[in-house]
């Protein structure tokens, strides 16, 4: 399967000082927002990024697009390292690689055309010459399901699916390698997911696309991506292709988030029995020193709390198909 | 005998006047709830079930809004009763819950305080130490660790799934013999979710009280409603058993959603199935069944589908009601074949 | 609680020294001669040269900083031998043009300033937040719409037209009112009301219009908060909503913006304090101005830069004590 390497993050960390910051106020530590993750995303495929809110996805996804810097670690695109990037060089970085953004009602200028709004990165990297830019935008709207004639309405005018369509025009506009998909579908009532997400899929098989997408929601990230991450309190505690991770997942988290996803078959939960996380998820302030899971994990020993496990393939398999996972004591190993 | 319900919702209508025109938020709605029931609502956003669920406790007040149809609530009129009559019913008799735990709480009062205000409204003769005590019984039973200790706490010092715990206490306080749940976990994390829609069915299994919750997610439905009204464009479309909703829709739009939404839960990759287009504007109903630009059924009955507005009725050999004006078996066994 | 107030005391403290220091250095460093300032047009040079040094223009600026700092603890004194005299502390400097220690001047113009500030704010406050939130419970029925036309002409009127019309009205032309001539409360109550009201209205007015504003939007918008919604469905008093749960919530933004509108007044209502010839500091400082009176023009300067920051630390603590998000842990 293994296409050429399009995108990957080595070790990245991003921490964030917390507390008052004020001339005397100190901080009182870091929120570890991401914390060492690895990541590959291949050409042209999709690398699904899944865990509950503020285990880290939105931030490694800045990091990944360079809105951020990262702590420590690497971004490398295309064999280049991107992690340092600045000046121009950081600006035509910003032609490769797109961002969509979860909310479409307040991702886009309620003061700007939509014509506006999808040429403004074109006009920002003043790459289209100012007679052909309504056709470029119109030809936009046009791939991604917008009627050209309404160039110049204004996002109010549209609904919540539309404008996630515009969204995604405007990340289109210059033509990027990879689109860092920030939970573009969590806003979206089902039906209307559905269509952005075969909208997605479509763009992908026509341009040539790499995605790396980002969800809270579990089966929305199994019918886009090739690969899932699942993210933990800032790390990835498993990653793997959809067909392995949702049908054997190896990590007691990852078993626990599946178990929770209500299904829309009546009284379903009388056939499977569902794992109900007790309390919430710990404070990334000060995160526990072992696994970061194991103050809610029923598989906890002595060892979790005291030593990190490192994100490996599984002891009891050979092949690196299978998937990566970081727990002592994975799921489906005895 | 005939049953009286506990709530009974008849006809019910809701129009906003804004600069834009009327807004026909809810039309023509009737449904009804009984004792340790719950009814789901379900739809798309803007189909109008917040204004539904806030007209039991005439919460939509205001020049704006006009309000019309009959409310019953163990038989008396709750719409034409009077500032005092409802007062005395909201929070005591009938609990509502809202969306957002963040902001659903005072964040300017202790949690305490606020429970404790909950409970006095209605027990004006009891001290406030022992409106402590048993707001303190509350919190422990609705599972915050230690609420001796948090009890003078800020909302803000909670998270997202604690706090939404905080605010189903302080609706239950007066043991209410309906709640109102208006997508109470939609804001939530599966997890948090799983966590409050367990503890909603356990307290509703001691205390038999009935739950109006509201949807969009059909998954929710599936594991914990009893009955379902679907609503799309402010009205209710079609009207079923949980058991018959997911085995036998009948309405077109039921299909639509059972069909997205399965084709999401499948495991097989490919193309999605969709509902083409985009809700009706409540500003400008079209004159026949508002699904029909959407309905891919509508063809057979073009001139029908296009001028009347359907009514809610039974299907047969189902118990369902369906708003839609293709109900023959024919169709039916025609869908569920395409379903299957 | 505590912390977080002392906190806010340590980085007025600092604030206040670097406001007080750059005041210094900006009016130091004008091209003109200090000392050539403190004595008429034709002013013998040696007289000049002797003043230069007992009021210190001779040192380097660090030094004339120190010793102004070093004056409002611990006083300072002038020259020396029969010719010295001395402003206690708190000194501000010394006005050769009205033969006054500066910290005399504004100690006598201040009280005006204070009464005239603190009668307005509270009577625009009162006026303002309660015709705004009367004009929210009432939202687009004319009550609303009236509020909303009155409040937009008040808007956009200038001080010192209004402050005109008023004097011009009542006084002049309808003469409910004898031409105000200020005098302390103390000394004359009678005075002091009738040189105040007009001054206190003409402010207020103005003020309160723009804070109907903001409390109608303030009210209106807590109206949309889910928490007020599930106040109400708790089955709470209307009235107790408003009061718990909307108005708490729609004035604490208020209360920064007033505490700040306050300070500015504090420290010279300089239009309306000239209109109605009022003896307080905005007109002290505005002669001092004309006058190019510099050692009062640094002390007014200085004292108004002084309640605009206390005036934020207080609005700081209020905001902390109001709105328990806002306390550090
Ligand atoms: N700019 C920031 N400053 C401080 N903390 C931040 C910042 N951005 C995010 N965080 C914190 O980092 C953590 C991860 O946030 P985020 O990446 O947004 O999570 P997610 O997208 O998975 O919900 C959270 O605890 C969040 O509060
Ligand atoms: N106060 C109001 N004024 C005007 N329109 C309103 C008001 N409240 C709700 N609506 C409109 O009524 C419709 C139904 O809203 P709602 O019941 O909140 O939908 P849902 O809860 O199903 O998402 C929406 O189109 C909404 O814009
Ligand atoms: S490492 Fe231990 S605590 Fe962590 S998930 Fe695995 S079994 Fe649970
Ligand atoms: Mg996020
Ligand atoms: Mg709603």
């Amino acid at each position: 399967m293994s296409s050429e390497i399009l995108l990957e993050g080595k070790s990245l960390v991003k921490y964030f000082p917390h507390g008052s910051k004020g001339i005397f106020g100190k901080s009182d530590g870091f929120v570890q927002a991401v914390d060492g993750v690895n990541l590959v995303l291949r050409k042209g495929q999709t690398l699904g990024i899944v865990g509950e809110s503020g285990c880290g996805k939105s931030t490694l996804a800045r990091v990944l697009t360079r809105l951020i810097e990262p702590t420590s670690g690497n971004i490398i695109l295309d064999g280049r390292d991107i992690t340092k990037v600045s000046g121009k060089e950081l600006q035509s970085l910003r032609r490769d690689i797109q961002m969509i953004f979860q909310d479409p009602f307040s991702s886009l200028n309620p003061r700007h055309s939509v014509g506006e709004i999808i040429a403004s990165p074109m006009r920002i990297q003043n790459i289209v010459p100012k007679g052909n830019e309504k056709l470029r935008v119109q030809e936009l709207m046009e791939l991604v399901g917008l009627n050209p004639e309404h160039y110049n309405r204004y996002p109010h005018e549209f609904s919540g699916g539309q404008r996630q369509r515009i969204g995604i025009a405007r990340a289109l506009a210059l033509n990027p390698k990879v689109i860092v998909a920030d939970e573009p579908v969590s806003a979206l009532d089902v039906s209307i997911q559905a269509q952005i997400l075969n909208l997605l899929e479509q763009l992908q098989h026509d341009l040539g696309l790499s995605y790396v997408f980002i969800a809270h929601d579990l089966s929305v990230v199994r019918h886009i991506a090739d690969e899932v991450a699942v993210m933990y309190l800032g790390k990835v505690v498993e990653i793997a292709r959809p067909e392995v991770l949702y049908s054997a997942p190896a990590h007691p988290y990852t078993k626990a988030l599946l178990s929770a996803v209500p299904s829309a078959t009546p009284r379903a939960s009388h056939m499977h029995s569902r794992i109900v996380l007790q309390g919430d998820v710990p404070s990334p302030i000060n995160p526990p020193v072992g696994c970061r899971f194991a103050a809610r994990c029923w598989k906890a020993q002595d060892i979790c709390v005291a030593q990190e496990p490192a994100l490996g393939s599984q002891s009891f398999t050979s092949q690196p198909e299978e998937g990566l996972v970081a727990c002592h004591f994975p799921e489906n190993s005895n | 005998m005939e049953k009286v319900p506990l709530l009974s919702v008849e006809n019910l209508n809701v129009e906003f006047s804004t600069p834009d025109g009327v807004v026909h938020a809810v039309n023509n709605v009737s449904f009804a709830v009984e004792s340790g029931e719950t009814l789901g609502i379900v739809g798309e956003s803007g189909s109008g079930k917040s204004v539904t669920a806030s007209s039991i406790l005439k919460l939509n007040s205001g020049v704006t809004a006009k309000t019309q149809g009959a409310i019953l609530f163990n038989g008396r009129d709750v719409l034409g009763a009077d500032d005092k009559t409802i007062r005395s019913i909201r929070g005591s008799e009938i609990a509502m819950i809202f969306q957002d735990p963040l902001s659903a709480l005072n964040p300017y009062y202790t949690i305490g305080n606020q429970i404790i205000e909950a409970y006095r409204v209605h027990h004006r003769d009891v001290k406030k130490s022992a409106a402590r005590k048993i707001a303190l019984e509350m919190l422990h039973r609705v599972g915050i660790p230690n609420p001796e200790a948090r009890i003078d706490e800020y909302p803000h010092q909670f998270s997202g799934g604690m706090r939404q715990r905080i605010v189903i206490a302080t609706a239950l306080i007066n043991s209410p013999k309906l709640l109102i749940a208006d997508e109470p976990t939609t804001a939530l994390d599966v997890t948090v979710q799983a966590q409050i829609l367990d503890l909603m069915k356990d307290i509703q299994k001691e205390n038999g009280m009935a739950i109006i919750l509201i949807t969009h997610d059909l998954g929710v439905v599936a594991e914990t409603c009893d009955d379902v009204a679907v609503m799309y464009g402010g009205r209710i479309v079609e009207k079923a058993t949980v058991n018959e909703l997911f085995l036998t829709p009948t309405h077109p739009y039921s299909f639509g959603l059972l069909g997205a939404v399965r084709s999401l839960d499948n495991s097989a990759r490919g193309e999605l199935q969709t509902i083409a287009g985009s809700p009706p504007s409540l500003l400008h109903l079209p004159s026949g069944c508002s699904f029909l630009p959407r309905c891919g059924y509508a063809q057979q009955n073009l001139a029908q589908c296009s001028s009347v507005v359907p009514e809610l009725e039974k299907v047969s050999p189902t118990e369902s009601f369906s708003a839609c004006h293709l109900r023959t078996e024919a169709l039916i066994s025609l869908k569920m074949k395409e379903l299957a | 609680m505590t912390t977080f107030i002392a906190r806010r005391i340590l980085f007025a403290l600092v604030l206040l020294a670097a406001v007080s220091l750059f005041t210094y250095l900006l009016f130091a460093l004008l091209p003109t001669d200090p000392a050539a300032l403190t004595c008429g047009k034709n002013c013998k040079p040696e007289l000049i040269a002797a003043n230069r040094v007992r009021l210190g223009y001779d040192k380097p600026i660090y030094e004339q900083y120190w010793q102004f700092i070093k004056g409002i603890f611990a006083g300072r004194t002038y020259g020396s031998g029969d010719i010295a005299f001395t402003c206690p502390a708190p000194s501000l400097g010394y006005s050769f043009n009205q033969h006054e220690c500066v910290s005399t001047l504004i100690g006598k113009t201040f009280p005006v300033t204070a009464f005239l500030s603190l009668g307005a704010f509270i009577l625009w406050m009162l006026l303002g937040v309660g015709t705004g939130t009367f004009a929210a419970l009432h939202r687009g029925k004319w009550q609303d719409r009236l509020t909303s036309v009155v409040t937009s002409i008040g808007v956009s009127l200038p001080t010192f037209y209004v402050g005109l019309l008023v004097l011009f009205s009542v006084v002049i032309w309808l003469q409910w009112l004898p031409f105000p001539h200020y005098a302390s409360p103390t000394e004359n109550l009678h005075d002091f009301l009738t040189a105040m009201i007009l001054p206190w209205i003409t402010l207020a007015v103005l003020s309160a219009a723009s804070y109907t504003r903001l409390t109608r939007n303030g009210v209106l918008e807590a109206m949309n908060e889910d928490f007020v919604r599930f106040g109400v469905a708790k089955g709470l008093k209307n009235r107790t909503v408003i009061r718990r749960y909307v108005l708490r919530a729609a004035l604490i933004p208020i209360v920064t913006i007033a505490g700040l509108d306050f300070a500015a007044l504090l420290g010279g209502a300089i239009v309306t304090e000239s209109v109605f010839s009022l003896p307080g500091m905005g007109r002290l400082a505005i002669r001092s101005v004309t006058d190019s009176d510099l050692p009062v023009l640094v002390g007014t300067t200085l004292v108004a830069a002084v309640f605009i920051v206390m005036a934020n630390t207080i609005v700081d603590i209020v905001y902390g004590v109001l709105d328990p998000r806002v306390r550090v842990k």
